[in-house]
This record gives structure tokens, C-alpha cells and sequence, in this order.
């Protein structure tokens, strides 16, 4: 029933099937020993998507990223970064501070990829590194305040209406980047660019500053998470990125985003993200080690990816 | 005259590779220049034994880096070796023989896997091993839950040290008169440059070894040749995982211990890839060498060497680190100026 989907929404379809095998398969277990099935209780699912949020967020930058064929690796320190700032500057100056961290950090790395013509891949990494060694050189000699302003506990620990408050700038996110991606001109730009870019070029595309428009969209992508995440956790830390750096590409590429750019649709990424955070929380519900959930998280990309259908013979 | 031909001709052709050899040469001269104790053998032996496994790790990285992808597996599969290495090298000369055998087969076997998962699953090698770096974890950490672990303290002794230590410990003629010249040597950078020139140089000149580099540079040009593209595909991900493999079980009797360390698998791929680059590979594919990123590793370890002689603050080493290694990329740029043809950018 999957073959006949066009390629763009098979993987999408394959990966939401395989979020309610894993929601079933998480029910009879906790059927079967403790007699309850808390997993299908609207509570449990929202408080799912509130931690899936941060993911879901970097995940979103990091898709602008990917459908231009290339990749940021300079998320896990954007994002510190960017939550570090922001609460020692603190107070109502903290989102700004936030949101710019993150656009000058997309601004260097677009310009590295765009105009420098490094590959992203070596050129994200190494402003990562010096990112982080802003934030030991900042925070180490002395220790800044550290603590979440208001306004982050809000948005990541408060509910309206019943729905947790992270849960709707995840919303907000989502909507704004599939706007972007279907609605616009740079939207369209992006997938040219991501196809072929000489060819973009030759149509007039200013590939150069879609790349960089790309870059900054998730660099602020990542100030947002890390803004949320410092007011889930309360206080901003080094390293507080590093667990998101992987499983963002992950969520992306599960989402049928092709690693090599020109395809993909957003709401695959929101499926890649929903069933990497549903397969975290059932493993530790299962009480799995860590060992056995690494080896699942592993096996679990290369079957699903194995499922989607192989690449094309040889791509010339 | 010829002769300088001969060298002119041939910085030409390995660009990158000669800008890395004449900048580790400065670096580490002038740190031995600076160093208190420097040009003796305790130094010597003290660096190197830092740089085998980052070393082995790039030689390792390297290979799917040549093919035009890349390997975010290395550092896990390094991981897994040395935490198998941690349980198996110890006891009688052949449990131990048997040991180092079984670590190296068991990262072969994991890049074998790698090499048949891209090929016959089609499936991008990055996000291929993106996931197989996570059961390599995995495995890791069934292996060995928490650090720890029991290696030969002989082993551990003659490998870390100076080739006399080597012969010592064994009981063989250390004061040998045909020993004189290399007694001083460290025996990491021995095996280190061994397996460098009896594994990689004669994979380079095959058949082979050279698809690899066909594959890099056109694959659709390699195969139009006849080229075995499948082969040396998997071919070059097996050889990874053995690298890898000689720098786990290094790493397992350097440190007597193994440890299923996460952040230290992930630090060791970016590094890899670092070292790959500063040692004049191409991240395109088809241009560069398993020996380049050898000497890549080394200008990494040489300036964190740099920290501890020049009494820097320690907690701007990270932000030197990191500057350094943004601005030895950005040389990357020069190609972009002499692009004649815009669209030649766009590759």
C-alpha cells in the first residue's frame, strides 16, 4: 500500500506507521505488566511532545540546513551558547540576546559555507569549537548568573489551556518554517539551491544568500531551544546541547529529507521527531540499559531507511 | 637539477600533503625548541603516545573521506575495540596473541558491515554511520558497563616506551650493538608508521586502492571504466574499521582500561575529521591520504602539546584550539580565488 505514495510522502507514511506500532507495542508491554496503558493517555503524550519540543525545534533549523545539502554541526554550542548569554545578561534583554547569538552564529557559518566555499561539514564543526571555547573562556574564571529568566519558565514549564506552553512555539516554529519552505520564494529557492546549485545560479538564484538564510534560520532555530531548555532545566550549563546533535539529523533524515538536499517535506521532520522521542520514552519505560537502547536506536534508522527504498545506482 | 624537478613536481601534485608535513615540522621543532627538556627521548615517547590513537582514527576516517563520504562511526568503533581489547588482552602470550586478534577482527568485521549496509542498502554513508556508531556504542557499553578492565602490564610497558624498553622487557639484547641507532625510538610511532606503510601504501598502489580514488573524484567515470566500484567501496569502509580497530586496541593497552565513553567516541569522529582535512584531504573525495591525516592528527596534538610549555590559561586553550583549527580550514579558500569559472565553485 506504501508504492503507491509518491517518493516524497512514502517515508513519511512509513514513519508515522511505525509511531503507532511503537505506541502499541509500548501499551501491550505495560499491559502486560502492570496492567495500565498510561502511554495512550492524553497527559503522557503531551508531556512527551513538551520534552520532543527542544528536539523538534533543532530539528526544524537543522532541516533548512540539510535540504541545501549541507549540514550544521554547530548546533549543540549555538544552542549553549545562546542559553548562557541570555541568562547572564538576563531580565527582559534575554530573548534578544538569545535570538542574536543565534543569528550571528548563522551568519558566520553561512558566510564560511557561501562565500569561503569550505565544506559545512569541517567549517560548523570548527565554529563550534570556538564556541565552546568562548563559553569556558566566558563562564570559567568566574560564574556568571546562570539561573532562567521568567519569561524561559514560562514558555517551557507553564500551560494554557491545559497544553504545555513549549508545545506551541514548537507550533509556532513549525509553522513558520513550512510557511517558508511552500509559501515562499526562498522557500523554493532552497530546494533549487539543494538540487543542483550551479544550475540555481544560472537561473538567477542568489545561492549565496539563500545558503546563508538557511544557516541563520537554524542558527536561531537552535537560540530558541536552548532559550526553552535552559527554562525547563532551570539554569543554562555547558554541554546542554550536545544530547541534540545527532538526533536531530536522525529525525530530518527519518522524515525522508534526503541527506544530499532538493527533497523533503517539514512534516516529515515532525514525524522523524515524534518517533525518536516516543522510542527514547518507551525504551526507558521498558527499563532498557543504555546499552540495548543504542543498539535499538541504531538498528531502528538502518531498517527504516532500508524500508524507504534504496538511493538511484550511480549518481553521476 | 633533475632531482628538484622531481620534488618541485611533486609538492605540486600533493599541495596539501606538503603544507601539512612543512607545518607539523615547524610546530613541533619549535616546540621542542621551547620545551625544557626538549629533543629527548622522554618527550618524544610522552607525544606520540598521545597522538597513536587520534592518529589511527584519522588513517581510519580517511578512507570513506576519499570516497566523497564520510564516517561518523570511527570514534565509536574505536570505542568498541578497545573496551573488547580491555577484556581479551591479558594472561598467557597467546591469550594475548589471541586477544589483539580477535579486537582487530572485531573492528574489520564492523567496517565490513559498514562497507555492505552503503553499498548494497544504498544508503548515504554519513547517516549510515551515524547509526551504526550507535550499536558500535551499544555494544561498547554491553561489553564493559562501567570503566575498567585488565591488560597486560608487560604489553602495556614495552608498547609505551622506547624501543630498548621494548627489548628489555622481553628479555631480549637491548644493549645489541645493531640496536644503537633506533634504541632511542618510541615504539607507538614504530607500529604507527608500520602499519601506515605495510597496510595502506600497497592498498593505495591496487587496484583496488585506486577505484577508491576513482570513486572520490567521478564515481560515474569509475564506473563507466569497469571499475569495481562495490569492491573498493567496501574495500575502503573494512580497511576504516581495521584502523580504527589498531587504534582501540592501542588506546585499551595505553591505558590498561577500557571505557564506553560517549562524548569520547563523538570527540574522537569530529577530531578525526579535523585531522583528515589538515592533512590535505579533499572532504570532495579522491584527493589526498591516509598518510597526510597521520601527520593532520599530529598538528592537533601538537598544539594542545603547546598549552602545557606556554603556560597558557587553561581556559582559553578550547578557544585556541578551536580558532586554530577554523583558520587552518579557512586556507581552504585559496581554491575559491583561483576558480577561473564561477560554476567550477559549485561542485
Amino acid at each position: 500500500m506504501f508504492n503507491r505514495l509518491s517518493p516524497e510522502n512514502k517515508p513519511i507514511a512509513i514513519a508515522a506507521a511505525f509511531v503507532v506500532v511503537i505506541l502499541l507495542v509500548g501499551t501491550v508491554y505495560t499491559l502486560a505488566t502492570s496492567g495500565t496503558a498510561p502511554l495512550l493517555s492524553p497527559v503522557y503524550l503531551l508531556q512527551q511532545l513538551q520534552t520532543g519540543s527542544f528536539l523538534g525545534i533543532c530539528a526544524a533549523g537543522m532541516m533548512m540546513v540539510i535540504l541545501l545539502g549541507h549540514i550544521d554541526l554547530s548546533i549543540p554550542w549555538t544552542l549553549a551558547a545562546a542559553a548562557m548569554t541570555a541568562s547572564a545578561i538576563g531580565g527582559d534583554m534575554a530573548l534578544p540576546v538569545a535570538l542574536g547569538v543565534g543569528l550571528t552564529v548563522g551568519l558566520v557559518n553561512g558566510f564560511g559555507v557561501a562565500f569561503l566555499r569550505i565544506p559545512s561539514m569541517i567549517f560548523t564543526l570548527g565554529v563550534d569549537t570556538v564556541l565552546r571555547g568562548l563559553m569556558v573562556a566566558q563562564t570559567g574564571g568566574f560564574a556568571p548568573q546562570d539561573r532562567a529568566t521568567p519569561l524561559m519558565l514560562f514558555l517551557a514549564k507553564d500551560k494554557v489551556l491545559g497544553i504545555p506552553v513549549a508545545i506551541f512555539v514548537w507550533a509556532a516554529v513549525s509553522i513558520v518554517i513550512s510557511v517558508i519552505l511552500t509559501r515562499t520564494g526562498f522557500g523554493k529557492s532552497v530546494y533549487a539551491t539543494g538540487s543542483r546549485e550551479g544550475a540555481a545560479y544560472l537561473s538567477g538564484i542568489r545561492t549565496r544568500a539563500i545558503i546563508i538564510g538557511a544557516f541563520v534560520i537554524s542558527g536561531m532555530c537552535a537560540a530558541i531551544a536552548g532559550f526553552l531548555l535552559t527554562g525547563y532545566s532551570a539554569k543554562a550549563y555547558q554541554g546542554m546541547g550536545n544530547a541534540f546533535l545527532l538526533p536531530a539529523i536522525a529525525a530530518v533524515v527519518l522524515g525522508g529529507t534526503h541527506i544530499l538536499g532538493g527533497r523533503g517535506r517539514y512534516v516529515g521532520t515532525l514525524v522523524g521527531v515524534i518517533l525518536i522521542v516516543l522510542l527514547n520514552s518507551v525504551l526507558s519505560i521498558m527499563q532498557m540499559a543504555e546499552a540495548g537502547r543504542q543498539i535499538i536506536y541504531g538498528t531502528v534508522i538502518i531498517g527504516m531507511l532500508l524500508v524507504y527504498g534504496r538511493n538511484t545506482r550511480i549518481i553521476s | 637539477m633533475k632531482i628538484y624537478e622531481k620534488i618541485a613536481g611533486w609538492i605540486r601534485q600533493n599541495r596539501g600533503f606538503a603544507g601539512a608535513l612543512l607545518l607539523f615540522s615547524v610546530l613541533y621543532l619549535l616546540y621542542n625548541i621551547l620545551h625544557p627538556r626538549g629533543f629527548s627521548a622522554a618527550v618524544f615517547v610522552q607525544n606520540s603516545n598521545e597522538s597513536v590513537a587520534l592518529a589511527f582514527v584519522a588513517m581510519a576516517q580517511t578512507l570513506p573521506v576519499l570516497l566523497g563520504g564520510l564516517d561518523l562511526s570511527v570514534g565509536a568503533v574505536m570505542t568498541l575495540t578497545s573496551c573488547i581489547a580491555s577484556t581479551l588482552v591479558s594472561g598467557s602470550p597467546a591469550e594475548i596473541i589471541f586477544g589483539m586478534f580477535v579486537t582487530l577482527l572485531a573492528g574489520t568485521a564492523f567496517g565490513f558491515m559498514n562497507g555492505v549496509i552503503v553499498v548494497y542498502g544504498r544508503i548515504q554513508p554519513i547517516i549510515a554511520t551515524l547509526a551504526t556508531g550507535a550499536i558500535a556504542i551499544g555494544l561498547a557499553l554491553w561489553i564493559r558497563p562501567k570503566p575498567g578492565g585488565d591488560v597486560d602490564g608487560d604489553l602495556n610497558w614495552a608498547l609505551t616506551n622506547t624501543v630498548w624498553d621494548f627489548f628489555d622487557t622481553y628479555g631480549l639484547d637491548a644493549d645489541a650493538p645493531w640496536l644503537r641507532p633506533f634504541a632511542d625510538l618510541p615504539v607507538p610511532v614504530l607500529i604507527l608508521f608500520g602499519i601506515a606503510l605495510v597496510v595502506w601504501l600497497p592498498f593505495k598502489r591496487s587496484v583496488t586502492g585506486r577505484t577508491v580514488y576513482a570513486i572520490g573524484s567521478a564515481e560515474g567515470a569509475a564506473y563507466m571504466s569497469g571499475l569495481p566500484i562495490n569492491r573498493a567501496k567496501i574495500a575502503a569502509f573494512t580497511l576504516g574499521g581495521f584502523f580504527a580497530a589498531c587504534g582501540g586496541l592501542y588506546l585499551a593497552i595505553q591505558t590498561s582500561s577500557g571505557n564506553a565513553d560517549i562524548q569520547q567516541a563523538g570527540a574522537y569522529t569530529l577530531n578525526s575529521i579535523a585531522a583528515v582535512v589538515l592533512g590535505g584531504t579533499s572532504l570532495l573525495g579522491g584527493i589526498g591520504g591516509a598518510i597526510g591525516s597521520l601527520v593532520g592528527a599530529m598538528i592537533l596534538r601538537v598544539i594542545s602539546f603547546y598549552f602545557r610549555i606556554l603556560s597558557i590559561d587553561p581556559l582559553l586553550q578550547p578557544l585556541i584550539e578551536g580558532l586554530v583549527l577554523l583558520v587552518a580550514v579557512s586556507f581552504g579558500a585559496i581554491r575559491t580565488l583561483r576558480v577561473k569559472n564561477k560554476l567550477e565553485l559549485f561542485r
